[in-house]
């Protein structure tokens, strides 16, 4: 009988090999073989790489909280800013951190929204970073304002003036979008350590782990009536925190495009912030996670692929980035106000080479800025088309600096550009830092990495329960998942 | 010295997720009450295998989100159009228009604290001492095992009989839990 049914049916056509997907983690591991992996790190003796990037570091943050104590002590001018460059390199490196932050929410709530399951072997790091990245980015609004002990008065709260904080300004706008990121972000990442906190609990050796990572972990005991509340939790945060993200960087945008500014005012601002922020922050999560992997042996959790998937993100960010630069130039050229023109021909884009002579004019103060971002953010991401410099790390991870590097210059070419040269040429000056400038920028790189670093040394680097939720045997009509046959 | 602790209930311990699914379907079609299941990590299908309602923390983000919003909007008008009004370049003093952004950022950090905070009260945490957390074998419940524990309490509870059931489901370590 059985026969006589399957004989005229076609053969069932199998998976070709193109098509078939690259697991998420590699070799088949066993469930306990990804949380013996992931907590190894937090586990056991420090390692001596962990002390070589510590060490210099800690010592770079010291000169970070220095710098602030000499601004503070003496006054906003030991900074390079002026009249008429009033914000330098302080909205610079505010606006270049919390656009860095902007990858983590992505990856733990949009690709989360997306059902992209890749995402659960980045996000807690990703996560962290964006925390440590927006407390870098904090600092800088807040040490601008000079006395820095009057910083509370941004805050809605009672003052001996009776004054209240002026809710037209974007400037406010932006206290409340990135204190809120900042508070939305904590949550959301520690939600999702609850339940590897309680892993590192049950695998605590010494007493002291125990009580600290059971104090944390809250009495979480893996329950199914919990874990229903959780995912739900879960889910409304990724959807809290995907308008959140977007709203943040279009307020930062605000800030400028808000202001009567030539170079400024601009309608395209907040979805080209937007765009840049995601391609900025995805470039410092691969700067972050490729040495990571290697040193803390993820290879088989955090694969190729992976990486693979994050240069396609950057390529596509990259891209929207490099069509926002060119249509704002086109706007700025259509809309034939002069003053627009002047600041992207005159104070941007004419290099004494090609341009400057093609237009007969000066070269602009600024053109190497410009130049530096232009390949930096346009060209370089290009190269993610070829699938050969997507799987090669080295290149990826040179490639990802690149952009770090170049998306610093966008935002110093907004700020700076269009600051120096104004309406008024009797006004116009060229804009240098100090060594203060410079070295609490750098200084940040120190107080980013320490927390990064303590991060990676005290806590799950890598989502424990939810990588263990998309390996096969998770799923219980895998027959890795004890599925028997008839499903 | 006499045992002064009470029993808590049997605790049977699973290999897989098909185990634990299947397991969990036993027990609900049995009619058990007071028990639960322990997973690593959240598996799929298990809320309608062990015929749970659907989740309740969307009406504290709701809330909370509401509450957020009003507040913000009350806030902006008070402080800039009533308490002490700030006229700036003849604008009106108050518009929702110029208040999103702020009563915005409210709403969604009012939201996600109320879904941290609901997601919490309704699973009662934090609660730091669990009966089961005084079984070793529980340790590997945050690791790689999947366990059922059927409470004492339970109207339907018996010893033989629940024993039993979770034998039948699957189970090959069935242990008792004293609190």
């Amino acid at each position: 009988m059985a026969d006589t049914l399957t004989k005229d049916l076609p053969a069932i056509p199998t998976t070709p090999p193109e098509l078939v997907r690259q697991p998420l983690i590699l070799n088949r591991r066993p469930l306990g073989w990804i949380s013996d992996k992931i907590s190894e790190v937090a586990e056991g003796k420090t390692p001596k790489w962990w002390w070589a990037l510590f060490v210099p570091s800690f010592l770079i943050m010291v000169v970070c909280f220095s710098m602030v104590l000499y601004l503070m002590s003496t006054g906003v001018g030991v900074w390079g800013l002026m009249i008429p460059v009033g914000w330098a390199w302080d909205i610079t490196n505010f606006v270049f951190w919390i656009g860095i932050g902007h990858a983590g929410t992505l990856i733990s709530a949009i690709l989360f929204l997306l059902r992209q399951r890749w995402r659960t072997s980045i996000n807690r790091a990703a996560e962290a970073m964006t925390i440590f990245a927006v407390i870098c980015a904090g600092l800088f609004p807040l040490i601008h304002i000079g006395r820095i002990w009057l910083g509370w008065w941004l805050l809605p709260l009672p003052n001996a003036n009776s004054v209240w904080p002026q809710f037209r300004s974007p400037l406010l706008w932006d206290v409340f979008a990135v204190s809120t990121y900042f508070t939305v972000s904590l949550l959301f990442w520690y939600m999702g350590l609850i339940p590897d906190l309680a892993t590192m609990r049950d695998r605590a050796k010494n007493k002291i782990r125990q009580i600290l990572y059971g104090l944390f972990s809250l009495g979480w005991t893996g329950s199914n009536r919990h874990w229903s509340n959780y995912e739900k939790a879960y889910l409304l945060l990724a959807g809290l925190s995907t308008p959140l993200v977007l709203s943040v960087h279009s307020i930062v945008s605000f800030d400028f495009a808000i202001s009567q500014l030539p170079g400024w005012h601009t309608t395209i601002f907040p979805p080209y912030f937007v765009a840049g922020a995601i391609f900025s922050g995805f470039g410092m999560v691969l700067s972050l996670m490729i040495p990571m992997r290697s040193l803390c042996h993820l290879e088989e959790i955090i694969t190729v692929r992976h990486v693979e998937l994050m240069g396609k993100v950057v390529l596509a960010t990259g891209s929207i980035v490099g069509y926002a630069y060119a249509m704002e130039f086109f706007i700025a050229w259509y809309s034939g106000n002069p003053y627009e023109r002047f600041v992207f021909m005159h104070n941007r884009a004419a290099d004494p080479f090609i341009l400057g002579p093609l237009w007969g004019i000066e070269p602009a103060p600024y053109w190497w800025a410009y130049w530096t971002m232009i390949s930096c953010n346009v060209v370089c991401p290009q190269l993610f088309w070829f699938k050969k410099v997507r799987t090669n790390l080295l290149f990826v991870f040179i490639i990802s600096i690149f952009v770090n590097i170049g998306m610093w210059f966008e935002r110093f070419v907004i700020i700076v550009t269009s600051l120096h040269r104004d309406y008024m040429p009797s006004n116009w000056a060229y804009f240098s830092p100090t060594w203060v400038d410079i070295w609490q920028f750098i200084g940040t790189f120190g107080l980013f990495l320490t927390c990064f670093l303590l991060f990676m040394r005290f806590l799950p680097a890598i989502a424990i329960s939810e990588v263990k939720g998309v390996v096969p045997q998770a799923d219980p009509h895998h027959p890795l998942g004890g599925a028997k046959g008839g499903h | 010295m006499a045992d002064l602790t009470v029993k808590y209930g049997l605790l049977a311990e699973y290999e897989t997720t098909a185990d634990i699914l299947h397991a969990a379907a036993k027990v609900r079609d049995a009619g058990y009450r007071r028990w639960d299941v322990y997973t690593p990590f959240p598996v799929h299908g298990m809320d309608d295998a062990m015929g749970l309602k659907k989740s309740q923390v969307g009406w504290f983000t709701f809330c909370c989100g509401a509450t957020g919003l009003t507040l913000g909007y009350l806030m902006i008008w008070w402080m800039n159009a009533s308490d002490y009004a700030i006229e700036v370049g003849g604008k009106p003093l108050f518009s929702p228009i110029f208040g999103f952004p702020v009563a915005y950022e409210c709403t969604i950090l009012l939201g996600a604290f109320g879904s941290l905070g609901g997601m919490l009260l309704l699973n009662r945490l934090p609660r730091w001492y669990h009966p089961l957390f005084t079984s070793e074998r529980f340790k590997r419940v945050t690791h790689d095992k999947f366990f059922i524990a059927v409470e004492a309490s339970d109207p339907r509870f018996n010893d033989t009989e629940t024993r039993k059931l979770l034998e039948e489901a699957g189970s090959r370590h069935i242990e008792e839990v004293r609190d």
